[in-house]
């Protein structure tokens, strides 16, 4: 029911956001020419946008509120989605794997080459997702550098291959030792500080490397970057670009399989509970007997161990590298996606790297606007769903209970 | 008999503020200690100051598990103090509110068990044998402090009873000899305490494990004690059995007042 | 030694210095107040610059002389950027005051991220000329050599924004409020105090202070883009952290401290790695000495 005081809000809040936005989106000065443009358009459809949206906010407002109060400690029934329900029953699980199975071999039959390597750059940030939601998704540690590890990757890859001619395939492995050295090296003084101040340092830490990539010429070829990065080879044999993009979509998906399974493993393991307890409470964590600084630290290495592959691929893929590639924001995407998919769950990190990083691509329209509407969901989940769109449930353990004995 | 746990002369000072001033205290095999006071007269920080949450400026912390060589934890990290064989609960209630009962109390288990990262990950026939183990042993505690119908249900959806009971339970999966509880019966309704009561005995006579309590319900300090040191302004004032406790001057003193004198 | 380039890198790092505790004040106060890394000020003070810019090109055209223009301009990034600071903290901090720590960070980081897209497709990504408005002073020639009047008037705006916020928090009834709010938030509301006013205050203050650096320095660098708001306002946090973060003399000397090391720094190494120092300093205070020169080291309440 739109009462006359909800519109009178709305209408204020238009009034608002008209004032707000006027220089910005109305008025646009070309210096040079010393020429003024009036965009009057666009302040009609800011008030009229924000006359509407404001409706919306206050709605999910209010059923944040009524979710609040609803919350009886004994019905969690809720809070499982209808994708958590689907994946508990037998019935639709099985004939769902198999249908995405066909899918994800089918694919590059399918589609398009070019299609065939936007799929390839999406499970890339699948897998940035899953190391990065084992730091900020599991332990809780906000990393606001990953993209740092990910430089790392890459640069060992390009740098190995072009002073000793390293191969793809001892680099991966060593690109993503050498990005578990740094996240060591990184994490070792950052233990004492706490969350806010861990975002910024390692920010700090990311955009170093970025910079010193920029700058260091001898050992980085600076701005220019490195190319003629050779594709992962596959027994030696000689593939058209075709082949090798195929060959790479493959090599990706089994990839982003061994990584969902060892982040799987980890998560419901002994170290996967210290991490979620170190995110929960750090005090008590320690109280209870668990080494911070050790748990910590496994938490950046195999972290950082992911983002390093990553970029190895990266490298391999785009054969050509330079420091642009990784900036500040490369950090934040990957963040929005774990935020976005939801934190410490792996299925929703993966539909949170499709979503990101496909739809973009696919809507073009809608691309231009990529940066700012990954702003609005990192705010409105934060908000609204901090959860995710699939939040991590918590799995329940087997055990005998006394009386069968 | 020796003290399993034997504080001497602590001290804690921050900045110009003394907290804990030469306080002595100690605790036998199989007792119940309460340590009581006014607010504000340096108890919690007596706690954090064993539990190597803070690290005392003076004094010395002795330790000594049953059939051990004692040794001095001053300075140690929490976790090492807990491997030690001292446990901990938390006034404020510090649960970890979005893992199950069950995983809170194997959390607690963690510092007895091994698996690393490659066990993990490779699941090998050890590792999923400790990891069996930590379930049923988690699982038996809680039976045992009959928290086990919440087994699933996430720590933060628990009633306030259940969660300090969930706090002990967690603390007694990590193995001590010496369980420290502080305030484990605030914010407790007569009919939870009582039940907290028979628990805290039940822990020591079946369990042997000793304990040391904070604690302001005064019935049930008295009830429970075997032994009562009494703090005020970071300084011991009194210590004794209940009864001796329950008529000392000094103590009624700090208690009620300087005005009650007149 | 060269003393005359000394000076004029010592007098280069105080003007710089004196830019970034503009900026620094805002962060300071925000953290004082609600423990949260404002993210998005970088963005305000950005959002201060354009506006200024924007409203200056207009009026130059409609003719207006070079003071009136300096006012005006001045006056609308103040107050967009108040606007654009009280909007933001109602829309994106405010939801989440119960909220993890964590939430309101992340909340902080998409708030820069969208006001910088938003900047950038409304305007441009290409750098823009910023008119110099801040007029050179004939009776100030004999002088310019050592500083020029422009830093002059950076410098002396700045010391009297400082001297004026700093009579705000020390003597009117809102500034005791903030600093209540600061030590107590419930306790601050048990006796009364309207928190949420407080907040958005703060918020407006900080923003205030961001727009006039914002306009300072677009004018004396001569060029902005979306983009001047997210490292200046990095720089500026490395200064309020360095001087301890909450506190107001902390952020205006830390400033300085930055200001003058990266003036050095660039005057006497290397300019190439600027931006490295800035952030390996950075990185070094909060690992060595994370409460900053005046901050209280705080200890924990368990």
């Amino acid at each position: 029911m739109v009462t006359f005081e909800e519109i009178k809000k709305s209408f204020l809040a238009c009034i608002w956001f008209m004032f707000l936005t006027f220089p910005i989106m109305v008025i646009r000065v070309n210096t040079v020419q010393n020429e003024i443009e009036w965009r009057w358009k666009n302040m009609i459809l800011i008030g009229i946008a924000s006359f509407i949206l404001s409706f919306f906010w206050r709605n999910l407002f209010r059923q944040k509120i009524k979710k609040g109060k609803q919350k009886d400690p004994y019905e969690n029934t809720e809070k499982i989605s209808i994708f958590q329900k689907v994946l508990k029953e037998k019935k639709y699980y099985f004939p769902g794997t198999v249908a995405l199975c066909f899918f994800v071999i089918g694919f590059p039959l399918l589609f398009s080459l070019y299609q065939i390597n936007i799929m390839i750059t999406a499970l890339i940030y699948v897998m940035l997702g899953l190391g990065l939601n084992i730091v900020v998704g599991l332990a809780g540690l906000l990393d606001l550098g990953y993209v740092a590890f990910y430089a790392v990757g890459a640069y060992s890859y390009a740098l190995l291959h072009y002073h000793f001619g390293i191969g793809f395939w001892i680099a991966l492995p060593l690109g993503g030792l050498l990005s578990a050295f740094f996240g060591i090296l990184l994490g070792y003084p950052v233990l004492r500080l706490r969350g806010d101040y861990l975002a910024i340092v390692t920010l700090g830490f990311g955009e170093i490397i970025r910079l010193i990539l920029e700058n260091w010429n001898e050992f980085s070829f600076g701005p220019s970057g490195i190319a003629n990065i050779p594709r992962p080879g596959f027994f030696g044999i000689k593939m058209s670009l075709e082949g090798h993009t195929i060959y790479l979509y493959y090599l990706m998906i089994l990839l982003v399989l061994f990584t969902i399974f060892v982040v799987n493993r980890l998560q419901n393991s002994r170290i996967g509970r210290a991490w979620i307890a170190l995110r929960e409470d750090e005090i008590a964590c320690q109280a209870m007997g668990i080494d911070k600084a050790k748990t910590k630290l496994t938490a950046f290495a195999l972290g950082a161990t992911w983002a390093g592959m990553g970029g190895v691929i990266f490298a391999a893929k785009t054969t050509f590298i330079n420091p642009a590639s990784f900036t500040i924001w490369e950090s934040i995407i990957i963040l929005c996606i774990v935020v976005l998919g939801g934190m410490g769950s792996i299925f929703g990190v993966i539909s949170g790297a499709m979503i990101l990083i496909l739809l973009p691509e696919y809507l073009r329209a809608f691309s231009e606007y990529r940066m700012l509407i990954f702003g609005v969901v990192l705010v409105v989940m934060m908000i609204f769903r901090p959860g995710g769109i699939i939040p991590d449930i918590r799995r329940a353990y087997k055990y005998k209970s006394k009386e069968t004995h | 008999m020796k003290p399993i746990l034997d504080v001497k002369n602590l001290t804690m000072k921050f900045g110009g503020l003394t907290a804990l001033d030469n306080l002595d205290l100690d605790v036998r095999e199989g007792e119940i200690v309460a340590l009581i006071g006014p607010n504000g007269a340096g108890k919690t920080t007596f706690f954090n100051c064993i539990t190597g949450i803070y690290n005392p400026t003076g004094g010395d912390i002795l330790v000594r598990g049953s059939g051990k060589e004692s040794i001095r934890i001053n300075g140690l990290k929490p976790n090492k103090v807990t491997q030690k064989g001292l446990a901990r609960t938390f006034q404020n209630i510090r649960l970890f509110p979005n893992m199950t009962v069950l995983e809170n109390v194997m959390i607690g288990r963690h510092c007895r068990t091994h698996s690393g990262i490659l066990g993990a990950i490779f699941r090998g026939q050890s590792t999923v044998r400790e990891e069996q183990q930590v379930v049923e042993d988690s699982y038996a505690i809680l039976e045992k402090i009959n928290l086990n119908q919440f087994v699933d249900e996430l720590a933060m959806n628990l009633p306030y009873g259940a969660q300090r009971r969930l706090e002990i339970a967690r603390a007694m999966a990590t193995n001590p000899f010496l369980l420290l509880l502080d305030e484990p019966a605030a914010g407790m309704n007569p009919q939870e305490t009582s039940e907290l009561d028979e628990l805290i005995v039940w822990i020591r006579d079946t369990e042997k494990i000793s304990i040391l309590l904070i604690e302001h319900d005064m019935k049930l300090v008295m009830s429970l004690s075997d032994r009562i040191f009494v703090m005020d302004y970071g300084k011991k004032i009194a210590q004794g059995t209940p009864d001796e406790i329950k008529c000392n001057p000094i103590v009624i003193k700090a208690y009620l007042g300087e005005e009650m004198d007149a | 030694m060269d003393w005359n380039y000394f000076l004029e890198l010592f007098l280069g790092g105080l003007t710089r210095g004196s830019i970034y505790a503009l900026i620094a004040l805002g962060y300071t106060m925000v953290y004082g107040i609600i423990e949260l890394i404002n993210f998005a000020h970088g963005e305000i003070y950005m959002i201060g610059a354009f506006t200024a810019l924007i409203v200056a090109t207009v009026l130059s055209m409609l003719g207006m002389n070079q003071f009136a223009i300096l006012i005006c301009a001045m006056v609308a990034a103040v107050v967009y950027s108040c606007a654009y600071g009280f909007t933001v903290e109602k829309l994106a901090y405010k939801p989440l005051r119960k909220a993890p720590r964590l939430s309101a960070l992340i909340s902080a980081i998409g708030m820069s991220l969208f006001l910088q897209n938003y900047v950038l497709l409304a305007q441009t990504s290409d750098f823009l000329p910023f008119p110099s408005l801040i007029p050179d002073f004939e009776f100030w020639e004999p002088y310019a050599h050592v500083i020029s009047s422009q830093e002059l008037v950076i410098l002396m705006t700045s010391f009297v924004v400082m001297v004026l916020l700093t009579l705000l928090i020390k003597f009117t009834k809102i500034g005791k409020a903030m600093r209540a709010t600061a030590q107590d938030k419930v306790m601050a509301a048990l006796v009364g105090i309207d928190v949420n006013r407080v907040i958005s205050v703060t918020f407006i203050v900080g923003s205030a202070t961001a727009a006039i650096g914002g306009v300072l320095i677009a004018s004396h660098i001569g060029q902005i883009n979306f983009y001047i708001g997210f490292i200046a306002g990095i720089k500026a946090f490395v200064a309020a952290v360095l001087g301890g973060i909450g506190s107001i003399p902390g952020a205006v000397l830390g400033s300085f401290v930055l200001g003058w090391t990266e003036s050095f720094f660039t005057g006497y190494i290397s300019s190439d790695y600027e931006d490295v120092f800035a952030f390996m300093f950075l990185v070094f205070i909060l690992i060595f000495r994370p409460a900053g020169i005046l901050g209280r080291s705080e200890t924990q309440k368990v």
